[in-house]
């Protein structure tokens, strides 16, 4: 039925007639105006920094409207080092965004922990509270890198269905826009991860066999 | 090629620094009752330092910031060290009396190994400098009494402002109590934390779930 559709659309095309759909619009506006968040926790920043200069200019994009508040931002780039002292603060970043939102882990020390996974202050990977949308490995990845994840998170976008049951996850309402905020605990962050968003911990019942 | 010139400058101290042992001597003569140690330390840098008792630390310090020919009025560097406790071995040859195989009573030297334990402790390291003097470092330790209950160390702050915040670290990482500090909170880890990360005998919690095990 899409792919009828499709043909038809280009059809009509060929013969002059211009056709879309709501969905197409929505998307097309949605994915070419990606405000993130001014937020910056290490090295990963400077190199964000860089993308959003001359040289590499992510305005290309539609995404170099950096906005100073959570509440008008729709992508957070979560890029450095998550120290077990921050994480709360991303999380609750996180939270106070409106939908629909996005995350890109930038950088080794965001998706994983990176150089200092077996330290006693850093989180293992942001993924473990909040769900992450695009991982960029790298220590720290170019600007390149970063527009690449743009990109893919733009394809992302593209992509997403305003109804039918594989809609994403803002369009559910039974599903949760907010994510517990971990706490300090006695000798680490309490819980550790969050089973409802981290699927890949082994011992997850969402884990997905390959 | 011609040979590099020798280099003649001294790696630590300067024009006027007195060496250690006229400083040890300096405080013994102006702190009744101070204990002083010198400890060496044999590498090029030649960095020997001066091993205090806890009781007097705080006298020994007003009076290096304050004696005419040191002035040390300058705390450039205050950190922790964890010694752990140790166990030394050494064979000891002791005259005992053995029976011979002919029923007969020998005395034979016979080869001990004997152990010995030495209890840990926990180590508060100062490098002080001059600013009028443009000299330094002295290096000042003090030395807890081990590494469990009794952690208590004079606080040096009250003479040198600037080791506030770096004896907050060390009682934050290494758990080094500093008795009179005006402001001794956790600094780095929140305040619910318990443990002291920089401990040898550390051992992070069980949050790999991807590497279940690696930290037990």
């Amino acid at each position: 039925m899409a792919d009828d559709l499709k043909e038809l659309k280009i059809e009509l095309s060929k013969n002059g007639i211009f056709t879309t759909t709501l969905e197409e619009v929505y998307n097309w506006g949605r994915k070419n105006s990606v405000w993130p968040l001014t937020f910056g926790l290490a090295c990963c920043a400077i190199e964000m920094i860089a993308t959003t200069m001359a040289r590499y200019d992510l305005a290309r994009f539609g995404a170099e409207v950096f906005r100073p508040s959570p509440r008008q931002a729709d992508l957070i780039i979560v890029s450095g080092t998550v120290t077990k002292k921050m994480a709360p603060q991303v999380v609750r970043l996180y939270n106070q965004m409106p939908e629909p939102k996005y995350v890109i882990a930038m950088g080794a020390c965001a998706i994983s922990g990176g150089p200092f996974r077996d330290g006693y202050n850093v989180l293992k990977g942001i993924d473990r509270y909040i769900p992450v949308d695009v991982h960029i490995p790298g220590c720290p990845p170019r600007p390149e890198a970063l527009i690449h994840a743009f990109m893919t998170l733009q394809k992302k976008i593209e992509a997403q269905h305003i109804n039918g049951p594989d809609r994403p996850r803002h369009l559910h309402a039974d599903q949760p826009s907010e994510f517990p905020v971990p706490a300090f605990g006695e000798h680490g962050l309490e819980p550790a991860q969050n089973l409802d968003v981290f699927t890949a911990a082994p011992n997850n019942p969402l884990k997905v066999i390959q | 090629m011609t040979a590099l010139p020798a280099q003649q400058a001294p790696l630590a101290g300067g024009p006027g620094l007195p060496p250690v042992e006229d400083i040890k001597a300096k405080i013994e003569a102006g702190v009744p009752g101070a204990v002083v140690a010198v400890i060496h330390n044999a590498s090029p840098s030649a960095q020997h330092s001066l091993l205090l008792d806890a009781e007097h630390a705080r006298d020994v310090a007003l009076f290096l910031r304050d004696h005419p020919d040191l002035r040390l009025d300058y705390c450039s560097l205050m950190t922790g060290v964890d010694w752990l406790d140790t166990e030394t071995t050494e064979k000891v040859k002791v005259k005992k009396v053995v029976d011979g195989p002919d029923g007969s009573q020998q005395e034979t030297e016979v080869e001990e190994v004997r152990k010995t334990k030495h209890p840990g402790y926990l180590e508060a390291v100062y490098h002080l400098f001059s600013m009028e003097k443009k000299h330094g470092p002295v290096i000042l330790r003090l030395r807890t009494a081990n590494r469990t209950d009794q952690t208590h160390l004079p606080s040096l702050t009250p003479v040198w402002r600037s080791a506030e915040f770096q004896e907050r670290e060390a009682f934050d990482l290494y758990g080094i109590i500093f008795d009179g500090h005006p402001d001794l909170r956790r600094i780095l880890m929140w305040d619910g934390f318990v443990d002291h990360p920089m401990r040898k005998d550390y051992v992070p919690p069980a949050d790999d779930a991807l590497h279940p095990g690696v930290h037990a």
